[in-house]
């Protein structure tokens, strides 16, 4: 009889254990399709206002662009 | 390297919704989803009442990226937080996380489905061939590959709403305080507060007494 207490008991402290249950986060990775870059396009013609750049070109694409930032600033615009 | 952001400016917007008509038009957005909103605050109080105009802010720690469970989105190396379609479940995981309430989901459908997740794409597309029909009818025009930044902020009558590289838009505004003194300046960020970094991963300087 006290043999099944003591196995009973073990079993029992066996379940006041403490493990680590909180779920370590991972970043994960985009699984989708790749994207092209915008600069790897040829610009629109002048009539669409498209600007001008050399495709596959970054610097000359971010150059249109920050042209084009520049244009939201109307004291700039103004007084040039 | 640009990253991509909007700024809005209280003290500018006059609750035209003339962004979100620019939005709804370029992109063909359908009924019921919102891309961009203009949210007011104290409406109808003389003096109080403040508009701002809201849509995904491409955020540089994107929560909607870190919950969303088949990793379907990503961001492009202008800092554009973009997300692919065919892999959306919509499951809506997104729209809880984001503070801005920015992923939106079509109602119409069978039985009132969610459907795939849709939210502003800075006008740069998805992951389809640039400029393509594909990509329009998923994701809307790809303006950023035609040289251009996103229809609402160049649509913007008073300017309330910028866009573009972090650090030019932020130039922009704050010479903007300047000029009219001091509303407006309790805008938070770095760059606002202090201007674009003159090297790239420049430190502030170190206090010159410094006391133990």
């Amino acid at each position: 009889m006290s043999r099944v207490i003591l196995i009973a008991l073990a079993l029992g402290l066996a379940g006041c254990g403490e493990t680590e249950q909180v779920v370590v986060y991972k970043q994960g990775k985009y699984q989708g399709k790749p994207d092209s870059q915008p600069w790897s396009n040829e610009p629109l013609p002048q009539e669409f206002r498209g600007g001008s750049w050399k495709k596959d070109d970054r610097a000359s694409w971010e150059e249109q662009i920050k042209r084009r930032q520049l244009a939201q600033h109307e004291h700039k615009r103004i007084y040039q | 390297m640009a990253r991509m952001k909007f700024l809005v400016d209280a003290e500018r917007c006059i609750e035209c919704n003339g962004c979100v008509t620019a939005c709804k038009n370029e992109n063909e957005v359908p009924w019921g989803v919102n891309r961009r909103r203009v949210v007011t605050i104290n409406d109808g109080v003389v003096g109080a009442e403040k508009s701002i105009s809201v849509a995904c802010m491409h955020c540089s720690d994107a929560p909607c990226m870190a919950v969303c469970p088949v990793d379907c989105f990503y961001r492009t190396d202008d800092g554009v937080v973009l997300h692919d379609k065919d892999l959306c479940i919509g499951c809506g995981y997104c729209f809880y996380a984001c503070p801005f309430g920015a992923p939106q989901f079509p109602q119409a459908g069978a039985f009132g489905l969610r459907g795939k997740m849709d939210k502003c794409t800075f006008c740069a597309g998805g992951p389809e061939k640039d400029q393509s029909q594909a990509e329009f009818a998923k994701y809307g025009r790809n303006r950023l590959s035609e040289g251009k930044l996103p229809a609402c902020a160049e649509m913007c009558s008073t300017k309330a709403l910028l866009g573009g590289d972090g650090d030019v838009i932020a130039d922009i505004y704050r010479e903007r305080v300047v000029r009219r003194g001091t509303r407006g300046a309790e805008l938070w960020g770095w760059g606002a507060a202090y201007g674009a970094p003159q090297k790239p991963g420049a430190q502030p300087a170190a206090p010159a007494g410094k006391k133990s």
